[in-house]
């Protein structure tokens, strides 16, 4: 008993009610739109059943924001806006209001602060990303920095509608992918085995759960130097660095063998086709701080190919889907290596079992 | 400590260009605060920060933080450098639960924001990759500091650990004419059904529930979720046959067949000589690409419900799955409805929490035992819907064949009996 009267339980009440905090305008036609039109880049505008609009305008930021940042972006809320904003998926913020008037004075508020109008239909928008070194306890690269440094290369098409079809871009500072999949991914991928520190595996790893981990079976307990330890089979082990996170002793990262891959063609929308997972494309590249020169390079040459060879709609995978792989790396430059070819489980349904072949 | 700054040649090379830099902020923290804790924090973050960009490498370790009652949503970091840097020692996250759909007043956010002024280092992420409001960096007590505030107005923490994670939901009905959910309801239903499982870790993995409007899937949740529910709808789509000509008329003829009608996956759509368009509703899979294109002539149906997908997941271990269809359509109109998706959640996790191995997702399990089984396990039925094709391998034991067809055809009788009936 005497842990409550030190302890304040919690109020477990779980996710909160979003009506509370949503503008009233969108509160009265819950369930009621009929169409929208989108009047200029980041700009939308929903229309009622009724015929009520409401304006949306929306803004990119550094998503880590700091206090004076997030209190700006309420200042501006408040004085231009209607005081209602909301966060999309890729964390750029949407401003609502019922009044067209207010549309110019709230973008330009908004630009003259810094922040970044645009993100919606066919442009390139905001990069989802991960933690990176900022914060997360793996991780091979950084994100915000990487994001940062793509996002100032990708300015302008954050801001225009210049692309066939939309594009999401994500990264990944490790191979677990929580940046998720993309039209063009950006992820971190290991060229080595981890390096075992065998003086504090049996203190600090449950050797049982990192084999168990490990997804070709390449780890085994051993004894090393007298020691309870782990080893790895190094003519097995693929170097995803899944069993770092149980066992940090395993060091997966390496400052010169850590390196980017790109991966293009994931889409997550099932419109025309099923959704799709994105393949490799690139590997090898350098992580190299503080702004990533290459992999932003191969990245720009891939958005200005597609630009130019795709039609309206086309997502980056359907039009690879219909010029050809071969087409791509040959359009892109790119060079095609047997690291391309899936040897994974399934990888038979990835080959050409066909006469399909584009001349 | 806190008067000396530590040299950033690195990070300040992020401060060049023209989109908005994270690390021009947490420069502001250090140098503009008036708080010294913040001034510190942040000062001792960047020289960390500036020390992984010349190394290549992160100096967060994990550890075991939490607050008091709950077992899960605080993402506890400890610096391996944090003598260099002692003022972020310990930099601790706590994950908290947006609410559904993302939606916030500008008075709310400053009343986070003033919470975590006080006891935190300034930096905040709306949101996560699983979606939660990420408060960046604070010490083990005050994490319980903050908590306790901010649980006083309303604010709860998410998951973290292999447990029910925060839930997303898209935009949907409160400004998006393609929705065909209550996806606040759908959302708050199921996640806050699942709080003791959200605030201590007792599955064998991570389960998320995402909650997609349209199969446009703005949440992504068939990749990304163990539990995706998506709207769709099972009448005829909507056609404002006057709209359908206006576009036409402003786009052209060409235009509408190269990027309408012939990108249509099932060739469901003709464009006929009077500019009207034709819907083969039996044809179409609700795939929303001509929806996207003309959103004032073409709209769902009225008779909408969700689709749900199971067993969607990353990378780790046995490679990426995307969910697989368990229910092809169920309504959410009722209560009824609700506690039938609020069951089969329950089921679902329950089997999987008994069948699960550590560190398996729902969607490996089922690759492990086979969607077959599964369903037998949640005691699902068998829908072609759940296939893209059938079996092409002969290497299975069938000797139960006319059992199961009978079962098949007891059930269409039934529900052909049912729809009389109704």
């Amino acid at each position: 008993m005497a842990l409550h009267t030190e302890h304040r339980a919690p109020i477990e009440s779980g996710c909160p009610d979003g009506l509370q905090y949503m503008h009233p305008l969108m509160r009265k036609h819950y369930g009621n739109w009929a169409y929208h039109e989108d009047p200029r880049p980041g700009v939308l505008v929903h229309v009622a059943k009724n015929g009520e609009k409401i304006w949306t305008v929306r803004a990119g930021t550094q998503r880590i924001l700091d206090l004076f940042t997030l209190r700006k972006l309420c200042e501006i809320g408040d004085e231009y806006g209607d005081g209602y904003v909301r966060f999309t998926l890729r964390s750029n913020i949407e401003y609502m209001v019922a009044d067209e008037a207010k549309v110019e004075p709230l973008i330009k508020a908004l630009e003259d602060a810094g922040f970044v109008v645009g993100g919606t239909k066919n442009s390139v928008t905001m990069i989802s990303h991960t933690q990176g070194w900022l914060h997360c306890d793996i991780p091979g690269t950084d994100a915000s920095g990487v994001v940062k440094a793509m996002m100032d290369e990708l300015y302008e098409e954050f801001k225009s509608w210049n692309m066939p079809n939309r594009v999401h871009i994500t990264t990944s500072c490790c191979q677990i992918n929580c940046g998720g999949q993309g039209d063009i991914a950006i992820n971190v991928q290991h060229t080595k085995p981890p390096k075992i520190n065998h003086d504090l595996v049996a203190n600090v790893c449950e050797r049982p759960s990192v084999v168990a981990r490990c997804p070709v079976a390449a780890i085994r307990p051993a004894l090393v130097n007298g020691k309870p330890s782990l080893e790895v089979d190094e003519k097995k082990c693929i170097c995803c660095g899944a069993c770092y996170p149980p066992c940090p002793p395993m060091q997966i990262n390496d400052a010169e063998h850590t390196k980017l891959a790109i991966w293009v063609g994931g889409n997550h929308s099932n419109a025309r086709g099923r959704p799709t997972f994105h393949k490799l494309v690139a590997a090898g590249i350098p992580n190299n701080p503080p702004r990533w020169p290459e992999a932003t390079a191969i990245v720009k040459r891939i958005l200005e190919v597609y630009r130019e060879d795709a039609k309206d709609w086309e997502r980056i995978n359907d039009w690879i889907e219909r010029i050809g792989w071969p087409r791509f790396f040959e359009k892109t430059g790119l060079p095609f290596t047997k690291y391309h070819i899936n040897n994974w489980l399934g990888a038979r349904r990835s080959l050409n079992a066909s006469t399909h072949i584009r001349f | 400590m806190a008067n000396k700054h530590y040299e950033t040649p690195m990070l300040d090379e992020l401060e060049k260009g023209p989109w908005p830099s994270f690390i021009s902020g947490i420069k502001r923290l250090r140098d503009q605060h008036p708080d010294e804790r913040i001034k510190g924090m942040a000062n001792s973050l960047l020289g960390q920060l500036e020390h992984s960009y010349e190394t290549r490498k992160g100096y967060w370790k994990g550890g075991t933080v939490s607050v008091f009652g709950y077992g899960s949503g605080i993402i506890p970091r400890f610096s391996e450098v944090g003598h260099a840097f002692p003022e972020s020692k310990e930099f601790h996250t706590l994950r908290v639960q947006p609410p559904a759909g993302n939606y916030y007043t500008t008075d709310m956010l400053r009343q986070l924001a003033e919470s975590w002024e006080k006891w935190g280092s300034g930096l905040i992420t709306f949101h996560g990759q699983t979606g939660n409001i990420m408060f960046i960096g604070t010490d083990t007590d005050n994490t319980q500091h903050f908590f306790d505030e901010i649980n006083e107005y309303g604010w709860d923490l998410g998951g973290a650990g292999p447990c029910v994670r925060t839930g997303m939901s898209c935009v949907g009905a409160a400004r998006c004419e393609q929705s065909c959910l209550d996806e606040m309801r759908v959302h708050r239903t199921l996640l806050n059904n699942f709080t003791d499982d959200v605030h201590r870790p007792a599955l064998p993995y991570k389960f998320k529930f995402k909650v997609s409007g349209c199969p446009n899937d703005c949440m992504n949740s068939i990749e990304r979720s163990d539990f995706a529910i998506i709207g769709t709808w099972r009448d005829d789509m909507k056609v404002d046959q006057e709209a359908v000509k206006e576009y036409v008329a402003k786009k052209g003829r060409d235009y509408i067949l190269d990027n309408v009608v012939n990108r249509c996956p099932t060739n469901a759509l003709a464009l006929r000589e009077d500019d009207t368009l034709e819907v083969n509703n039996r044809d179409c899979v609700r795939c929303m690409h001509c929806l996207n294109v003309m959103p004032k002539a073409l709209s769902p149906g009225d008779d909408k419900g969700a689709t749900i997908l199971i067993g969607g997941k990353r990378t780790l271990k046995i490679g990426d799955l995307m969910g697989t269809v368990i229910v092809p359509f169920m309504k959410l109109d009722t209560d009824e409805d609700y506690e039938r998706l609020v069951e089969l959640a329950e089921e679902v996790i329950d089997f999987w929490a008994e069948n699960g191995l550590e560190h398996e997702r729902c969607g490996e399990m089922i690759e492990r035992i086979g969607l077959a089984n599964f369903l037998e396990g949640i005691g699902v039925d068998v829908d072609p819907n759940m296939v893209v094709e059938p079996r092409n391998i002969s290497y299975v034991r069938m000797d139960g064949w006319d059992e199961e067809a009978e079962k098949w055809f007891r059930r269409k009788a039934e529900e052909k009996a049912a729809a009389a009936a109704g």
